[in-house]
């Protein structure tokens, strides 16, 4: 199977003007006609796949992926009732969803899959598809806005997605649904009166439109905070399509940009753009903010409250205990015949890999729970840098742990299922034993492995709880 | 004709965390009870009203999100599957409910005449939100009084907290005029939380109570400082702090119904009674009773 890839972009309105009203004003029947004209360019293309990111879908609890195979409902708008209803019935890649969904959590990220009968697909979503899709002929899959994400996380989102269009080899179409300036006049306003809000917001629209006209798509991401600002009313924390857009094209700049309407909708700014994966040969790229690749961002309230004092001295950055600043020195795996590594898990403290292959056998080097990228320890190291204890919480170190052990055994191409003999090692274990059983119980205790508990006086960073691992090893392909 | 008179007022949010711990036959998902304080608060307001006589329930829900001003439900009877978009898990409630079509569009028309903007929502497919569901079932599980159902207009992320209250005190204002012109007798409801900073995670059992805590010291403090002015009679210095306790405890007063509902009680300076406070993943919540029928002599 070869290798999946976007082959396109497109950035569409949310409003249900389009569908249920295009003839009622000239503007509203541009951009149908461009919806359209983007419908009829993806099914030209081949797409087997579209992605549709809508901004008219808040979650809290991580994100959100649509799993129901056949979503069915009439849709019909909070503020534009009048107009219509928008009866609907889609096609959801069911399995697309769950391992985006895995992907997101292989990432750091969490998120979560829906299918329940009668869930309100939004209105962005629902007004994208209808028109993109209208026979239904291209499976899609729908993710929500984390109302609580940043740039972090969205760029996560999108980088596990794109694991995921790699992997199964498709040939995907990514959407935003979303408005430019979103300012809507506040009034009800007879359709001939519909303009731009404000000179400012379209000033602000027909500049971010010049910028995609050219490909360069990142330089937008770039400026999210910045449009935020300037033309979006706060009903959210941060502007994010364009953050999540740029990471499903590998934050590229030099796309191939078309716009094929920009008119307004109830004041808000409407568009609609082709973005083609084809070099413009333009667009210079500098980043200033990391390119992130694993989210470690969640700060873990429910379990360690450690993390929590943590938090509450310092909460402009939520992190669960961090040991950047002490501690041995970190590694990269070694490379040998039969190693398997991961950037998936925490780097060495020495010139070893995370895992080695010999016949049916994986050996895991000792795993402990600090997270990859940036080191930290959920529910907080057991000192601090001074050597002072903290509080800590074993559950949540042991879960970290086991979370490790299973992106290592993925890497491999297995999973946790495959282990068969643990040896664990506890600094504390008056203190932890009971915690770290009762994670155990709920997790590996259910894999069936032998398992040897010891205590010891200390680990090489500031953790509690290592486990050393060996499992079957996945059959080669 | 007689003269309307609001009977209650209350603050009562609809986290559906409550609806999913009862279990009612309308709601598809089981759980094994969870968030008891808030429960038994929703009990006691329920029995604090018993032997009340009102004629309808009028309620303003933030997850009825309206840019275009305040819309009101306008049709007498609506029924449909509710399933809350964040907690699909907790939440798919099949409701049946009737409105006041006639208290609403009198509300509707002084509100217009005040210069508000407004709209009547007639669409038969609209699907009333979780948060009017929630907060309805677990302030009248019999679902046996009409309502009047009213948005909740942006107007704090268009403009400012100032802004929003300013309208929403007007907005009050005529709600109280109408009524008291209508010659009914009525309950009024803000439908939200306070402290309104959730956990982005959710335990793996979600009704697990030892999990259950508010986000943060500095939101304790503020719903703590909210609820003493509610229990001593101080709802002018809730309306002064509004805009503060909006933004520091990112409160679901941002949606406007609890300076709604001050505004309808005329910005009460008699006691409310606290009937329950809990927090719910992580957000603050108290269920409280201004019991206007007691104090008519107060007020007129
Ligand atoms: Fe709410």
């Amino acid at each position: 199977m070869s290798d999946g890839e976007l082959i396109g972009s497109y950035i569409v309105p949310v409003h249900p003007h389009t569908v249920l009203a295009p003839e009622q004003n000239e503007g509203w029947g541009r951009l149908r006609d461009a919806y359209d004209l983007a419908a009829q360019r993806i099914k030209d293309s081949g797409a087997d796949l579209l992605i549709i990111y809508s901004t008219t879908w808040p979650s809290i609890i991580g994100h959100q992926i649509i799993s129901d195979p056949n979503p069915e409902w009439v849709m019909v708008d909070h503020d534009f009732h009048d107009l219509g209803s928008i009866p609907y019935s889609f096609n959801v890649d069911e399995k697309f969803a769950h391992e985006w969904n895995k992907a997101n959590e292989k990432r750091g990220l969490k998120s979560r899959t829906i299918s329940y009968h009668g869930f309100p697909i939004d209105v962005g979503s629902v007004v994208a598809l209808k028109l993109l899709n209208p026979d239904n002929t291209i499976p899609a899959v729908i993710v929500s806005s984390n109302v609580y994400a940043n740039r972090s996380e969205t760029t996560v989102l999108a980088k596990a997605c794109m694991d995921v269009v790699k992997a199964t080899g498709r040939k995907a179409v990514a959407v935003t649904a979303m408005s430019l300036s979103n300012r809507m006049f506040t009034t009800h306003i007879e359709p001939k009166d519909d303009r731009i809000h404000s000179l400012k917001d379209d000033e602000w629209n027909r500049k971010i439109l010049e910028f995609l006209g050219e490909g360069r798509l990142e330089d937008v991401g770039q400026l999210s905070r910045t449009i935020h600002q300037q033309i979006r009313v706060n009903k959210v924390v941060a502007f994010k399509p364009m953050w999540w857009l740029s990471g499903m094209n590998q934050n590229r700049n030099d796309l191939t940009g078309e716009v094929l309407a920009y008119e307004a909708i109830h004041g808000a700014g409407g568009a609609v753009v082709h973005l083609d994966p084809t070099p413009s040969g333009t667009g210079d790229k500098e980043y200033d903010e990391d390119d992130v690749e694993y989210f470690a961002g969640e700060r873990n309230v429910l379990d360690g409250e450690a993390a929590q004092a943590d938090f509450e001295k310092d909460n402009s950055e939520p992190h669960a205990g961090t040991t950047q600043n002490s501690g041995p020195a970190l590694w990269d795996p070694t490379e040998n015949k039969g190693s398997v590594n991961t950037d998936a898990a925490p780097k060495p403290v020495g010139a070893y890999p995370h895992a080695r292959r010999v016949g049916d056998l994986l050996y895991l080097s000792g795993v402990g729970p600090r997270q990859p990228g940036t080191n930290s320890i959920p529910g907080g190291p057991i000192h601090d840098g001074n050597g002072t204890p903290l509080n800590y919480d074993i559950k949540a170190q042991t879960h970290a742990v086991i979370q490790n052990i299973t992106r290592i055994l993925e890497e491999a191409g297995g999973s946790i299922d495959d282990v068969l003999d643990v040896t664990s090692f506890l600094v504390d274990m008056d203190r932890d034993f009971q915690g770290y059983n009762e994670v155990w119980a709920e997790t590996l205790g259910h894999v069936g492995p032998t398992r040897t508990t010891l205590a010891i006086r200390a680990l090489p960073t500031p953790i509690a709880v290592e486990m050393k691992v060996i499992a079957k090893a996945p059959a080669m392909d | 004709m007689t003269k309307g008179e609001i009977v209650a007022g209350c603050l009562a949010p609809h986290p559906p965390h409550l609806v999913y711990a009862e279990n009612p036959p309308q709601n598809e998902p089981v759980a094994e009870g969870g968030w008891e304080q808030l429960r038994w608060g929703y009990e006691r307001l329920r029995e604090s009203l018993a032997g009340v006589e009102y004629d309808a329930i009028v309620l303003l829900s933030p997850h009825w999100q309206t840019y275009i001003g305040t819309h009101f439900l306008g049709l007498p009877h609506f029924k449909n599957l509710s399933v809350d978009p964040v907690f699909p898990n907790l939440f798919r409630y099949h409701y049946e409910l009737d409105i006041d079509v006639e208290l609403s569009q009198q509300i509707h028309d002084r509100a217009a005449e005040a210069g508000l903007s407004v709209k009547m929502m007639e669409n038969p497919d609209f699907r009333v939100d979780y948060g009017t569901i929630t907060t309805g079932h677990m302030f009248n599980p019999e679902w046996d009084k009409p309502m009047v159902v009213i948005s909740s207009n942006r107007s704090r992320d268009y403009y400012s907290v100032e802004v929003m209250q300013e309208m929403m005190m007007e907005l009050g204002r005529v709600t109280r005029e109408a009524i008291i012109a209508s010659g009914k007798k009525v309950v009024v409801l803000a439908s939200n939380s306070l402290s309104h900073r959730h956990f982005t995670t959710e335990s793996e059992i979600p009704e697990d109570m030892s999990k259950e805590h508010i986000t943060s010291h500095a939101m304790h403090l503020w719903d703590m400082r909210m609820i003493e002015y509610f229990r001593t009679g101080q709802a002018q210095r809730i309306i002064d702090e509004m805009p503060e306790f909006t933004e520091q405890a990112i409160a679901e007063s941002d949606g406007g119904g609890l300076s709604w509902l001050l505004s309808t009680l005329d910005i009460p300076k008699y006691p409310g009674i606290l009937h329950g406070y809990g927090t719910i993943i992580g957000t603050g919540n108290a269920i409280v009773e201004w019991p206007a029928r007691n104090h008519k002599e107060v007020e007129e």
